[in-house]
């Protein structure tokens, strides 16, 4: 009743290719924009902001990097933690040495810098795939961090290999807190998140998707593999790599190489498989699931103890935690194999009938 | 779908009620215990935190508290996880809004990135034998204190140490550094090298990958290049690693001294006999001959309040040294109640100042119990660390047992490399350091 199209009738062209077709998208969207602008800097805390919005906003920019590459042209990728550690010590080397580089700039160049690094890293992916290649790309996790401990040029000289980020000036402010640095990720993921959905239902989108599902038949109807598969990797590093100069500057402030490590790359993968591979919303929903459910856990869990009488000691609610989060992916694969995206849209398909089903 | 996810959000509502209470009584002195107790170095961290909590209930058990005030706490489980603990941080920081002890992560990741929070927030954190090292240096580092010692100083006084049993003399040696490639593993190097020009050896630096359970090569390398002492910087399953090599090589056990993190029983024990006459460096003795050790045992465990669950761990190396960590903060919200008033609960500001003005003398450590847990310390704006002393400990196959007096490291040689690192960090963030001078 609430959810339904009919008598929403497109009578130009610009109408017809918007990105949200049905008006209830484009109001729900702007609700949310909304609430996430206005609403949430009023009403959260200091801990919400530096502890869990900014984390999932930044792993969120990441999911949707590696989906673009996974989801959408069908290269597995186990290097998308090296990818950020990539953007987040160029930022720092941009900030460090081009004197007067303004931060947004700075934080470009990082994503450019990731892109270049993951061509080359994709240069494997013409000629091996599937499994293979998340093996070629598992290289170039342990070669991004390995080169950033070795070469101590790229943190500056520091003893220890940490990079302690400079400060966050915007035109001359200084983005101190947490809500503004909030604003800041928000404003970048947004845009970078409009952008991604708007490729992939491009001629570029539609080319990396022939070539996900028959890469073949895809070079039979004309469709250049190198320069798509090639794209796909350039593209999806510079969102990794933005995440990951957002993951150094706004939200840990030092980041060392090993932080970046294969146990963060599978995270981002797991949040693109729980969330829904090939889609620019699972990549939101897979972030909140993997990094906010732990942290749920953990807080409700010593609270239903307590509830119950039972008399938990810390490491017993931590080992619990971790059973009940295996638990619940298990659970949700096997209900839904395509992700919490999915299950949102099967959503929308029963509202569009609601109340009267068939 | 609405009637499936109530229960969740009636929780999550739950949740967010018990986030925003955040009363604290007056009377109580609140420590945010950043800590871990599971993950790669979990049983490490719940021999330390067992200790520091015990000793927090031995205060309050054994003299109503600190004047009165009553020593609480809360934990939140990091998994040695940078990430996890600026949650952690954040979680916990506004019930220390009114009263707080020092921060305690065990972590040199996490400390790293507490940093500039922490003096914002204006918390006090403490870093006893991690880095960040040059927050040596106050006047840059107000709120950050790599208490007691540091990687630097403690390479110092290994060198020392060999020094002293070769007559004072290193010229012509080599030495061989073994270190973990992590931030940990490297922070020392630049003392390591400092020592060798000073001193004319050779040092031979030989990395070795996390987590460090395969050092064939690296054993090879030294074999080959026959080095007169082995100087060790492990962690976690790296040490039994090593001494296992070791023994495979032949390299004598007693030419190979270690940092303090590869001088705990949880090291030693699992590489057998080939750990005999293993030598590390400490600054807290283990065992329970030491009164305050014994005395808890007795006081907090005979209470039943006791916090570990594994009673064979009272004593241990890590465990006294969470103990040491306990004292220590106790002993600065003491001093801190002495300026600002007893009876009191003080917040970050006060015991940060407390902890500036540190002078924990001999006696007063043999008054406590502690003597040998601790070395002597005395703080200042210019001096976060307050000792640079270290033990050397040597395992004989069943306990550890301490085989020189306190060392203190080369404090003209290093301590102004940890004021032009500190002076770089003042430059690269836009910080004016205070003038020390002026401090009180």
């Amino acid at each position: 009743m609430l959810y339904r199209e009919a008598g929403q009738f497109k009578t130009t062209y610009a109408a017809d290719q918007q990105i949200f077709p049905i008006r209830q998208d484009r109001l729900g969207i702007l609700v949310l924009l909304v609430i996430a602008f206005l609403g949430v800097p009023l009403l959260a805390s200091e801990y919400w902001f530096s502890a869990i919005l900014i984390p999932f906003l930044i792993f969120a920019l990441a999911a949707l990097g590696l989906n673009i590459l996974t989801g959408y042209a069908g290269q597995l990728s186990l290097g998308s933690a090296a990818f950020m550690a990539v953007g987040a010590y160029a930022a720092y080397n941009f900030q460090l040495r081009v004197e007067g580089i303004p931060i947004l700039v700075s934080f470009i160049c990082a994503g450019l810098t990731a892109a270049g690094v993951g061509i080359l890293f994709g240069l494997p992916s013409l000629r091996i795939k599937g499994f293979y290649l998340a093996v070629a790309t598992l290289a170039a996790q342990f070669f991004i961090v390995w080169c950033l401990t070795k070469f101590p040029w790229l943190s500056n000289n520091s003893s220890s290999g940490v990079i302690s980020t400079q400060k966050l000036i915007i035109f001359g402010h200084e983005l101190k807190t947490p809500v503004e640095k909030y604003l800041l990720v928000l404003s970048i993921v947004v845009f970078l998140a409009l952008a991604a959905k708007n490729m992939v239902r491009s001629a570029t989108g539609r080319a990396w998707m022939a070539v996900r599902d028959m890469d073949v038949a895809a070079s039979v109807i004309g469709i250049r593999l190198m320069p798509t598969k090639l794209l796909a990797f350039a593209v999806s590093s510079f969102y990794c790599g933005v995440a990951g100069a957002l993951y150094a500057f706004c939200y840990l402030g030092s980041v060392e190489p090993d932080g970046f490590s294969l146990d963060m790359s599978f995270k981002i993968l797991f949040m693109i498989i729980i969330g829904g591979v090939g889609s620019i919303m699972g990549s939101f929903l897979g972030a909140a699931f993997i990094l906010l459910l732990p942290i749920f856990l953990d807080i409700a869990l010593p609270f239903l103890a307590g509830l119950f009488g039972l008399p938990f000691a810390s490491e017993t609610v931590s080992h619990i935690q971790i059973l009940v989060f295996g638990a619940l992916i298990m659970f949700f694969l096997i209900v839904e194999p395509h992700g919490l995206a999915r299950l949102w849209q099967i959503a929308k398909e029963k509202l569009r009938l609601w109340p009267f089903p068939h | 779908m609405i009637k499936k996810f109530k229960p969740a959000l009636a929780a999550a509502a739950v949740s967010l009620a018990m986030l925003s209470q955040v009363s604290v009584a007056a009377e109580e002195q609140f420590f945010p215990l950043i800590d871990y107790r599971v993950g790669p170095y979990g049983s490490n961290g719940q021999a330390f935190y067992g200790g520091f909590i015990d000793y927090l209930n031995y205060v309050n058990l054994k003299e109503k508290g600190v004047n009165g005030v009553q020593m609480t706490y809360e934990e939140c489980e990091t998994e040695y996880n940078n990430a996890k603990g600026v949650e952690c941080y954040e979680r916990l920081k506004g019930k220390a809004a009114k009263s707080a002890g020092p921060i305690h992560t065990m972590s040199t990741g996490i400390s790293y990135a507490l940093i500039d929070k922490s003096a914002q927030d204006k918390l006090p954190l403490a870093m006893m034998g991690y880095g960040r090292t040059d927050a040596v240096d106050g006047s840059v580092f107000p709120y950050a204190f790599p208490l007691v010692t540091t990687y630097q100083m403690q390479a110092s006084a290994i060198i020392k140490f060999i020094k002293d049993k070769n007559a004072g003399n290193l010229a012509g040696k080599k030495i061989v550094y073994l270190y973990h490639d992590s931030a940990y593993g490297k922070e020392a190097i630049i003392a390591m090298e400092a020592e060798a020009a000073l001193n004319k050896f050779t040092l031979v630096q030989i990395p070795v990958a996390h987590p460090g359970n395969e050092q064939g090569a690296q054993w090879l390398k030294i074999r080959q290049e026959k080095p007169d002492f082995v100087v060790f910087w492990g962690w976690g399953v790296m040490n039994q690693t090593a001494l296992k090599s070791a023994q495979k090589v032949g390299f004598p056990r007693d030419k190979m001294i270690g940092s303090w993190w590869t001088g705990s029983e949880e090291d030693v024990v699992p590489a057998g006999e080939a750990a005999k006459g293993y030598m590390a460096a400490t600054w807290n003795v283990s065992g329970k001959q030491v009164p305050v050790i014994a005395d808890i045992e007795t006081v907090v465990y005979g209470a039943n309040k006791g916090n570990l669950q594994d009673k064979a761990k009272i004593g241990t190396v890590l465990y006294n040294r969470g103990v040491s960590a306990a004292v220590l903060s106790v002993e600065a919200i003491r001093k801190a109640q002495e300026k600002y008033g007893k009876g009191k609960a003080m917040n970050g500001e006060q015991v940060r100042w407390a902890l500036e003005n540190l002078n924990i003398t001999d006696a007063r450590l043999k008054a406590l119990g502690a003597t040998d847990l601790l070395p002597e310390i005395k703080t200042s704006c210019d001096n976060h660390e307050g000792s640079g002393k270290v033990k050397i400990q040597q395992w004989d196959g069943a306990k550890w047992v301490p085989v020189s007096g306190w060392i203190e490291g080369n404090k003209a040689l290093i301590h102004p490399l940890f004021q032009a690192s500190a002076k770089q960090y003042a430059k690269e963030k836009g910080i004016t350091p205070r003038d020390c001078s002026k401090e009180k």
